[in-house]
């Protein structure tokens, strides 16, 4: 139970020592988490389409493994998922609980979303294009490389924006089940020990955070933009 | 032995037959298609909308495997080559499109770099060249412009700059003036020209507009539901009013019917024995019929004057004659509906 004598706001060692803590383990959960998904559902969605009927190298039986697999994923509930694969985190990170162990999960969850984003920008790089670069002598690789990841950049970084903003929120999901981040403090403190101040603390910490992602994945989004 | 790729045409098709197989349907895009350009000529394929152009220039470079039949370049029959041989052929090809089809993430000059980035080309090489090709099409000044930033004639002066950038031999267009108004149009078909007299490029021009074939073409194929039906000279289809080409390259635009009788006449044939419009006219009032001009179409095209007219004849009893006198004349009297 708490009582009207503790100390509340910036007076809350909660709130001053454990808040920065905890919002640097969010943000490596995320940026690690990001970084890593970057890649993968690059290289994901790449192979996505690249392996369609209208790519530029159609495989049917990999496609539609590739895309079921991708769908199994994404159909889980990130909760769900996230127990499902403990062993493997622990077989990767060597434990389940703690912001690094959580890295995994959030991976495992974002790629195949980012991988469809990925997926469907690159689609919209128009055929006359490809078929230019295809008139060109290119390879399937240089179409790849110089035309498909270049013409879908600021579809694929919009597509980036909203994985990272949404692994902000399931860092917060897994950070309340495994530990670490602002969404364990929120879940010990702000909800079990009953500190408002603290819930609101963090709540306003992960808006701004949000926020700045969107602001930050826009401009970015819009510089790499020359249509 | 002879050394085809020096004596030959730059292009020779022969037999090229494409047959789209799809469950339930059989499309016969090019049925038996031959043609043979030779270097430095401007050639012009004509043809209604699904008469085979565009499939015919996939066919050429290999982009589409033909079901029979042979494209041979600089004496080696494309339709034979696969994977890295394939690529090489085809940049013996630079091919213009009609939506330019350039790299919104790259600046004008870099677009114009890319066919010499995937042909191996090193850095500075490419950017004396790519300097060499803003000069030639006239945009020194947008070299660091993105296409969004550019008209469309100017996109498509970059595009032509990267069908060029590789040295090839042919350049293929395939409707490269149909998204543009006329006076780009004029523009782009005179640095065409222009190409052709300065490189001594060989050049396949898709067009569905008669003014293109008119204005640069040395030769034209006529396409209808995938074959050939017609091809020669410009100077020898013009010269012949009884070939479809003469009528797509000289549309008439026949005014309301009104009842009267019509006949519709050549102007220009070699052998006829009245050239103008005036001429003809008196010709018929000579021998007593009243005749009026409704409608004419008059274009110099390879250097000859030639035209299609409407006379209008004010007493219908008097058709018969009017068309003997000016068949006798080889004016090719048509009566008009
Ligand atoms: N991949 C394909 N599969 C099946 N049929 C095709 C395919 N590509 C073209 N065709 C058919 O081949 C015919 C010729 O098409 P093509 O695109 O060459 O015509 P076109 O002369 O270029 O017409 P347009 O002036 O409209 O561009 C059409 O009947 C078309 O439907
Ligand atoms: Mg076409």
């Amino acid at each position: 139970m708490r009582f009207g004598t503790d100390p509340t706001w910036f007076d809350n060692p909660v709130i001053t020592d454990g808040l920065p803590t905890a919002l640097w383990e969010t943000l490596a959960m995320s940026i690690g988490s990001a970084l890593i998904t970057a890649v993968l559902g690059v290289l994901v969605g790449v192979l996505l389409h690249n392996s369609s009927p209208g790519g530029i190298t159609p495989q049917p039986t990999l496609n539609r493994v590739l895309g079921a697999v991708v769908n199994v994923g994404r159909s889980l509930p990130f909760l769900i998922l996230m127990i499902a694969i403990i062993p493997i985190t622990r077989f990767i990170a060597g434990t389940t609980i703690g912001w690094r162990a959580m890295v995994v999960p959030l991976t495992v969850g974002a790629v195949p979303f980012f991988a469809r984003l990925v997926e469907t920008s690159l689609r919209e790089v128009s055929s006359g294009k490809v078929e230019a670069a295809t008139m060109m002598g290119a390879t399937r690789w240089d179409v790849t490389r110089k035309v498909l990841l270049p013409e879908a950049l600021p579809g694929i970084v919009a597509g980036l924006t909203t994985t990272v903003i949404a692994l902000i929120g399931y860092s917060a999901m897994a950070g309340a089940v495994g530990g670490g981040g602002l969404g364990a403090t929120a879940m010990s403190y702000g909800y079990n020990r009953f500190q408002t101040d603290v819930m609101i603390a963090a709540v306003v910490l992960l808006v701004i955070v949000v926020q700045l992602v969107q602001v930050v994945g826009d401009r970015v989004a819009r510089a790499v933009d020359h249509r | 032995m002879v050394d085809h790729s020096q004596t030959g045409p730059a292009l020779a098709v022969r037999d090229l037959t494409k047959v789209f197989e799809t469950p339930g349907s059989r499309v016969t895009a090019l049925d038996a298609v031959s043609l043979s350009v030779p270097r430095g000529e401007i050639h012009g394929i004509v043809g209604r909308s699904g008469a085979g152009k565009s499939t015919l220039i996939r066919c050429l470079t290999g982009l589409e495997l033909p079901t029979s039949g042979e494209v041979v370049v600089a004496g080696e029959d494309i339709t034979r080559l696969r994977g890295a041989e394939l690529r090489a052929a085809r940049r013996r090809f630079g091919v213009v499109y009609q939506h330019a089809n350039l790299l919104d993430s790259r600046t004008a000059a870099d677009n114009i770099a890319l066919p010499l980035e995937v042909a191996g080309w090193d850095r500075g090489d490419r950017d004396a060249r790519v300097a060499e090709l803003l000069d030639l099409v006239g945009l020194s000044d947008r070299a660091q412009s993105h296409p969004g930033q550019l008209s469309g004639g100017q996109q498509q002066r970059v595009g032509i700059a990267r069908a060029l950038a590789a040295r090839p031999e042919i350049l293929l267009c395939d409707e490269p003036t149909s998204a543009l108004d006329a006076a780009t149009t004029g523009s782009i078909l005179a640095l065409l020209r222009e190409l052709r007299d300065r490189l001594g490029i060989t050049v396949v021009i898709i067009t569905h507009e008669p003014s293109v074939v008119r204005e640069i073409c040395d030769a034209v194929t006529l396409l209808g539901d995938g074959a050939v039906l017609e091809q020669g000279r410009l100077g020898e289809v013009i010269a012949d009013p009884s070939t479809r080409l003469h009528r797509e390259l000289i549309p008439l635009v026949e005014p309301e019917s009104d009842g009267l009788v019509r006949l519709q006449v050549a102007l220009g044939h070699p052998d006829a024995t009245v050239g103008s419009i005036d001429g003809i006219i008196a010709l018929l009032r000579h021998e007593g019929i009243e005749a009026d001009l409704a409608a004419a179409t008059v274009e110099t095209i390879a250097g000859r004057r030639v035209g299609r007219l409407l006379v209008e004849l004010a007493d219908a009893s008097t058709t018969e004659r009017a068309r003997d006198l000016l068949d006798q004349a080889r004016l090719h009297p048509e009566v008009a509906a």
